[in-house]
């Protein structure tokens, strides 16, 4: 038995040290907001945060989470997709099929809290999510307009 | 254009009359109600495509599948158009598969692939808008006691002026159901269209920014188990034996079970159980025949190819090889196109619930119809006892339409536990080793200058797989591929080449290594463009002509496909020199009906290349959706220069050697170049988006490169050489 800290909640889980989180967010807590993608944390569809730090999830043992940490999946980033990127996503329309998305998101919003104000490099750098559709000039243009909002770095 | 169309086909009669019956759901085990029955009182079925309830939301029905091109929002803008509804009331529904056979298939096609969701259906939507407007119309004038032709409807609201009535669609509907609907209807000329033809924001986009969308693999259903599947990683072997034993005391582990012959899946309480147990789980593959293939070896079957005897001629035009042979100067070159995965985001998945009287099964697919006759075959089960229920797909790109593997498999393993639903989902391992792999083929190109630096004769000799060889035969013809000379051709309407060359002839000698070919986003017409593209820009160097000007030459009878051409050249600014270090490429082709031109601007530095600028122009017809448009556009550079950078699946040994995104590269953020989309709807005819402009992305930037280094880049990725 374990305990996580997910979106604010408490979580006990019963679960094989080495699963990976994201499977522990997926199967025991139900959330599948987060997505499996690569399984060797080359995607970032799984993209949560962890104490705010955008983190993949889908390689790291939930044995590595402390239980005092808190971990941030797409359905606790705001409660009515009011965070700035989630605003800024709607915005512009940026999904197109969507399953990067909540991985992109997560990234984004972890990077405007390290760095409210990035460049393009900085981008370029930090957001290294696959998409395949090919959202990644409205992701950057989103990433903008979020960090023009300038809340992030007081939310999620 | 205003057309007006008569309505004897039976699918389009579609009254309530057509709508009794129906399916019959008495079974007792949790299948889940189909989301949509034939409408009801409370929500009246107007026509099969529209329903409208008392609240006066529109619920439109859409036939093709949503995999994030966006044809989910634009069919809907064709329906509403003609309906005369209020946009902000509009939502969306999937008609099932079996409810379109129950009801004479109703809906059309479901098929969603060759960028055909919008240009093939168009019609039949917006007559499905038409009938129902008419319909509410003619319900409102039969309440108040006035002819229908006195009566209007705009705006979710039918009026009838002259007494200064009105009534919204919802209070309408019920009575509307009933009516009779019209012989026929004009259509909008789409200069008049509100709804249609308007940068509309997609529908689908709120459930995707805070992880309430559901996608196959988020399903869950009342005591659903897990499955996770290896199939033999050998093309053409299968299983030979596995012991179960040995994982049967796994935690959460419930059975182990071969499916057909060629794979394993072990079914447990959570996916990452049956994972972890099936990575433990010894299994004795039967490698089959084809242990000694190698890329190499599939490399030289092509090559052979290229100088053979034997070929396809799929365009023909004066005497190339006369005049090839008696010519004072030929350029060749030898070009080729590698094995490529679809990688979609969301891995292969299906969920199955059998029981001997019915099987249910729900997927993220292209083509519920191919979904569902799978799962009957699978399910050795009347087409009539199945249901396929779609989800909204984590891409497509054509792995998930002619291809329902991952349906057979669910439906196998689901018969083993009789009663249960059972959640398939492959590994992203599992979907690189079974690929629909974008098929290899090379091409050798003779083209003869005349001292004036014209081209008079052109051989493009096409070696390699066919598509429709392995999974359509039904559509050769007389043995050959059509489909292997998409934009090569020269006449029809879905792709023609943009040049006259009195002398040409474009052959192809089928060789078919034994890897399973599929339909990758853009099909075949991704190497032609290539193989054409390029050589024209070397012909032109060869010539001593600048690219544009040379292509322009030989471009006078096709209009479209130059003007495409002219807009991006004009846009780069083709007559102005680039910035210092920047060079520039060209490129266009016509595929899936619609014409597509590209121009990238890229530097090369200690062998760096940067794709800095791309402009992109599109002739579909007509446009339905102009941010859609661009969307697809912009997106095929990030899956066309994927396949150009990085994009190659080697074989070794029989099997494939890439497994994951560490060794399938693809492109990311920092590399996407900006890029700039022209719109240039000339009208008259119907073009699909989703797929041409993938084509034009490697050769304006291989072009490019060649301005910018002199290097001229023939086989892709591109990562396998140095451009220092």
């Amino acid at each position: 038995m374990a305990t996580l800290i997910i979106n604010g909640t408490p979580r006990d889980i019963e679960v094989d040290p080495d699963t990976p989180l994201l499977w522990v967010i997926r199967e025991q807590i139900g959330l599948t907001g987060t997505k499996y993608g690569c399984g060797v944390a080359a995607c970032g569809a799984c993209t949560i945060h962890i104490d705010g730090v955008a983190t993949r999830s889908c390689a790291l043992p939930v044995s590595a989470v402390e239980p005092d940490q808190q971990i941030t999946t797409i359905e606790g980033l705001s409660p009515d997709s009011s965070h700035p990127v989630q605003q800024a996503w709607l915005a512009l329309d940026v999904p197109q099929c969507g399953y990067c998305q909540a991985g992109m998101i997560m990234a984004a919003a972890g990077l405007l809290m390290q760095n409210p104000n990035p460049a393009d490099e900085d981008i370029n750098a930090e957001i290294t999510n696959i998409c395949r559709c090919g959202t990644y000039n409205r992701v950057r243009a989103a990433i903008k307009l979020a960090a023009k909002a300038g809340e992030a770095t007081q939310r999620g | 254009m205003n057309a007006t169309i008569s309505l004897s086909r039976r699918s389009f009669i579609i009254g309530v009359a057509a709508t009794a019956g129906g399916l019959s759901l008495g079974f007792n085990v949790p299948f889940i109600k189909p989301a949509l029955a034939e409408g009801s009182e409370a929500a009246p079925e107007i026509n099969a495509w529209v329903v409208i309830r008392p609240d006066d939301t529109v619920v439109i029905r859409i036939a093709r599948s949503e995999m994030g091109q966006g044809t989910l929002t634009g069919l809907a803008q064709l329906v509403a158009e003609e309906l005369n509804c209020d946009w902000s009331k509009v939502t969306t529904e999937y008609p099932s598969p079996a409810q379109n056979l129950a009801r004479d298939r109703v809906w059309g096609n479901f098929s969603t692939g060759g960028s055909r969701g919008i240009r093939e259906s168009h019609e039949y939507v917006r007559i499905g808008g038409a009938v129902a407007r008419e319909m509410l119309i003619a319900a409102a004038a039969a309440e108040w006691g006035v002819p229908a032709s006195e009566c209007t409807a705009r705006m979710g609201m039918v009026t009838h002026a002259a007494s200064d009535r009105a009534t919204f669609y919802g209070q309408l509907a019920a009575a509307a159901a009933r009516m009779t609907p019209p012989a026929n209807v004009t259509l909008k000329d789409p200069k008049d269209w509100t709804i249609a033809g308007k940068p509309l924001p997609r529908l689908d986009t709120a459930d995707k920014l805070n992880g309430s969308q559901i996608y196959g693999t988020d399903l869950k259903l009342p005591n659903m188990l897990n499955a996770a599947i290896r199939a033999c990683p050998y093309f053409g072997g299968k299983v030979e034996s596995f012991d179960a034993a040995a994982v049967a005391g796994m935690p959460g582990v419930r059975t182990v079970v071969q499916v057909d012959e060629t794979a394993v899946a072990v079914v447990a309480d959570t996916w990452w159980r049956a994972k972890t147990a099936l990575d433990a789980l010894p299994i004795v593959w039967d490698e089959g025949p084809n242990r000694q293939v190698t890329s190499a070896s599939i490399a030289a079957m092509l090559e052979e190819g290229l100088g053979a005897n034997d070929a396809f001629v799929g365009a023909r035009q004066g005497d190339a090889g006369a005049v090839l042979s008696a010519a004072g100067r030929t350029v060749t070159a030898t070009y080729a196109f590698p094995y490529q995965n679809h990688a979609t985001m969301e891995p292969m998945n299906a969920t199955a619930l059998y029981t001997p009287e019915r099987c249910e099964v729900w997927v993220p697919t292209q083509n519920g119809e191919a979904s569902l006759a799978a799962a009957a075959e699978a399910a050795g089960l009347p087409v009539q006892q199945c249901e396929v229920h779609k989800i909204h797909l984590g891409g497509g790109f054509g792995r998930r339409g002619n291809f329902q593997d991952y349906v057979r498999q669910a439906v196998s393993i689901a018969r083993q536990v009789p009663g249960t639903p059972v959640k398939l989902v492959w590994s992203r391992e599992e979907d690189m080793l079974h690929g629909a792999y974008h098929p290899t083929t090379r091409c050798r190109l003779t083209g003869a200058l005349d001292a004036d630096g014209n081209l008079t004769a052109l051989h493009m000799r096409i070696s390699g797989q066919s598509i429709l060889a392995a999974v359509r035969p039904q559509g050769m013809q007389n043995g050959m591929d059509p489909v292997v000379f998409q934009g090569l051709v020269l006449s029809g309407t879905e792709g023609t080449l943009g040049y006259t060359v009195d002398n040409l002839l474009v052959d192809h000698a089928m060789r078919n290594p034994p890897i399973p070919p599929g339909f990758w986003r853009g099909v075949n017409l991704n190497q032609n463009a290539l193989y054409v593209e390029c050589f024209m820009d070397e012909l032109a160097h060869a010539a001593g002509v600048d690219p544009l000007a040379f292509r322009r030459k030989l471009m006078a009878k096709h209009p479209k496909h130059l003007a495409v051409l002219e807009a991006v050249a004009e846009r780069i600014g083709w007559d102005n020199p680039p910035a210092a270090g920047v060079h520039r490429g060209l490129a266009q082709i016509m595929g899936f009906g619609s014409y597509v031109a590209a121009a990238a601007e890229v530097s090369v530095t200690d062998g760096q290349l940067r794709i800095h600028r791309i402009v992109a122009a599109t002739d579909p017809g007509h446009v339905v959706n102009p941010a859609q448009v661009e969307r697809q556009v912009e997106g095929s550079f990030v899956y066309g220069l994927s396949a150009c950078i990085y994009g190659e699946c080697t074989v070794n040994g029989g099997r494939m050697e890439q497994e994951n995104f560490d060794s399938y590269e693809v492109l990311r953020m920092a590399e996407m170049p900006e890029v700039e989309t022209i719109i240039l709807p000339s009208g008259g005819f119907w073009g699909g988006v989703g797929e041409p402009t993938i084509a034009v992305a490697a050769p304006a930037v291989l072009n490019a490169i060649f301005a910018a280094t002199g290097k001229r880049i023939r086989t892709l990725p591109l990562k396998n050489h140095d451009l220092s």
